[in-house]
């Protein structure tokens, strides 16, 4: 015992720290920092995934921001995703976070009845949606004609895609329900009784008690709402397919954002340069672009007060 | 309704026109409460009431506008079943799911303990790091990656690049582990040194059995993320078929039975049944997690 000096027992702690971190560490180089420089590296190559890559300069760069015809399209869509997605869904989840506080005959029924639609696979879900909103014969037309309402294109309309990819996406609220609600029960009951004591209307109460107690909530979903529409591949790229009656394999192209490039998104330019067009430098022009707002919006979201909780001990 | 409106007239104490008042408030409140359940209940279960009765229905009828089955046809199921490739492709789930999961949470666990509990130079540029993993979409390294597992170690048309990245942990769970990790006190970790447990000895006897819950949450987000995974088998499995999972078989079945919603509608409540049943049984550990991921420190 008396040989364990001071050095050696720091050695040991490093080297047990080492030992636990090592998963995480090869993980870390071999699938995130590798890739991430090959991107960077590969966005100035030409590469088709056959000859040898060559350098080409910003060639790949130019091509994707002035000639690409998606680009622009998609970056649009994003915003108007952003825009309107994530604010409907943070209201639209605090809403029904507050309905559910409110609720007190049967809340755990109606709790598990609000929750499942966020369980519901993205590809099913969206090809529920596909089939509920068929123009014509889904149900939810069938509905809307027999009372007297003409039904909307939906995810056959360009006008109307979009609005169809935001009523699933608040059909699977279930997430910031329970965040949301979690965040309500917290706020402390002596302010609201205060509040009513000074005569606050129900508006009063819930802007000057509510609000401020839940902001840290609010901002956290609005933030990783933003990081998911960088990421929203999946509904869009199966809700236009579904819709334009592509066949798999059977040879026939499908258009990438059908209808009229409305449901695209940056993940799927991604897949459409590097794994249809096999033009692997531009795919990761698109990576990098992708990478970066992403990133933004990450160290937006770790630099908030209290969010990530990235103390501790 | 009756009972709730019978409750004053029980009350002995005479009623004053101002109690009489604020009751009829509270109830009145109640009702209105109760009809906004109610009608948010039926936006969240009406499509998969649509869904499953358009499952049951005969392939002309699924054309038409009624919603009701005319007659109640089971053996769309079992057609989905015979599909060429459907039991295939519930298999390669269960492989993928199940195995990404233990070599998720089996990785994850000793890098959560270290970024919780260990005290070491870099400890938080090394969480920064895993949340900015986290929050990295895939397709930002696939082409990369794509050309690793294909060319380089020629597994496309597999599985396999999916699955063997989860031995290294995987961010999201580290992340979740972290956090459920920080509730537990140290005195407990403590006492275990003091009682001669080595560090891995405390994290198999000491930690681990406490952490459960956070475990179990971590554990199913995994299976769901697998189950779920549409961008992944798309970009490494879609050449072969022998190797597509669920979810991305699904579509394939909508092309190949155009018209056929009935039978597209079985095969999505087949696709969505086992991630609802396992959300009954495990209800608690999810929730848990979902309140976990950063709201709550």
């Amino acid at each position: 015992m008396a040989t364990i000096t001071l050095a050696s027992k720091r050695r040991r702690s490093a080297l047990r720290t080492l030992a636990f971190m090592s998963p995480w560490l090869i993980g870390f180089a071999v699938f995130f920092a590798y890739p991430l420089i090959s991107t960077v590296y590969f966005s100035f190559m030409h590469y088709d995934g056959f000859k040898p890559p060559t350098w080409s300069g910003t060639k790949n760069w130019t091509y994707v921001f002035e000639h690409y015809p998606y680009f622009w399209p998609a970056l649009r869509n994003t915003l108007w995703l952003v825009l309107v997605m994530v604010t409907l869904r943070v209201v639209f989840g605090l809403g029904v976070g507050m309905l559910i506080t409110k609720i007190k005959t049967g809340t755990g029924v109606f709790r598990t009845l609000f929750y499942l639609p966020y369980l519901a696979p993205p590809v099913a879900a969206t090809m529920a949606f596909a089939f509920l909103l068929n123009p014509g014969t889904g149900p939810v037309s069938s509905i809307l004609e027999k009372i007297g309402i003409p039904a909307p294109g939906w995810f056959n309309d360009p006008n109307w895609s979009k609005p169809a990819l935001t009523l699933l996406a608040l059909w699977g609220i279930g997430d910031l329900m329970v965040i949301f609600m979690a965040a309500l029960l917290d706020v402390p009951q002596e302010q609201y009784e205060a509040a009513e004591l000074d005569g606050a209307s129900a508006w009063q109460r819930f802007r000057y008690v509510t609000l401020p107690n839940i902001s840290p909530i609010v901002m956290f979903a609005v933030v990783t709402g933003v990081i998911q529409t960088m990421q929203y591949y999946t509904q869009p790229l199966i809700a236009g397919k579904v819709a334009s009656g592509v066949i798999q394999g059977a040879g026939t192209q499908f258009e990438p954002g059908y209808p009229d490039k409305s449901t695209l998104t940056l993940p799927q330019l991604v897949y459409n340069l590097g794994f249809q067009r096999f033009d692997y430098g531009s795919a990761c022009v698109v990576a990098l672009v992708l990478f970066v707002l992403s990133m933004v919006f990450t160290a937006f979201l770790m630099r908030r007060r209290g969010g990530l909780n990235l103390a501790g001990d | 309704m009756a009972q709730v409106l019978d409750k004053p007239v029980q009350v002995k104490a005479p009623v004053t026109p101002a109690e009489r008042t604020a009751r009829r408030r509270t109830l009145l409140q109640w009702i209105a409460v109760h009809s906004l359940g109610v009608a948010a209940a039926l936006f969240f279960t009406l499509p998969f009431v649509f869904v499953f009765l358009t499952s049951l229905m005969s392939d002309t009828q699924a054309l038409s506008r009624d919603l009701i089955p005319h007659t109640w046809e089971w053996g769309n199921y079992k057609k989905v079943f015979d599909t060429p490739g459907f039991l295939t492709w519930w298999k390669n789930t269960l492989i993928y799911a199940g195995l990404g999961t233990v070599l998720t949470v089996v990785s994850s666990i000793p890098v959560a303990y270290a970024l919780a509990k260990f005290r070491f130079r870099g400890r938080n540029l090394s969480l920064m790091l895993v949340i900015s993993m986290m929050m990295l979409p895939p397709q930002v390294i696939i082409i990369p990656m794509y050309l690793f597992w294909a060319k380089q170690l020629d597994l496309s048309g597999t599985l396999w690049p999916l699955i063997i990245p989860m031995a290294f942990g995987d961010a999201f769970s580290i992340f979740l582990l972290r956090q459920f990790l920080l509730t537990i006190p140290n005195e407990y970790i403590d006492a275990a040194k003091v009682d001669g447990c080595g560090d891995l000895r405390t994290l198999l006897k000491v930690v681990i059995p406490m952490a459960k819950p956070g475990i179990a949450a971590v554990g199913l987000f995994q299976f769901f993320y697998a189950w779920n995974d549409y961008f992944g088998p798309q970009i490494y499995a879609s050449e072969n078929p022998g190797a597509w999972t669920l979810s991305y078989g699904l579509e394939s079945f909508k092309g190949a039975h155009h018209t056929d919603w009935n039978l597209t509608m079985a095969a999505t409540v087949l696709v969505m049944a086992p991630v609802i049943l396992v959300f009954f049984f495990a209800q608690k550990a999810f929730v848990e997690g979902v309140t976990l991921t950063g709201v709550k420190g």
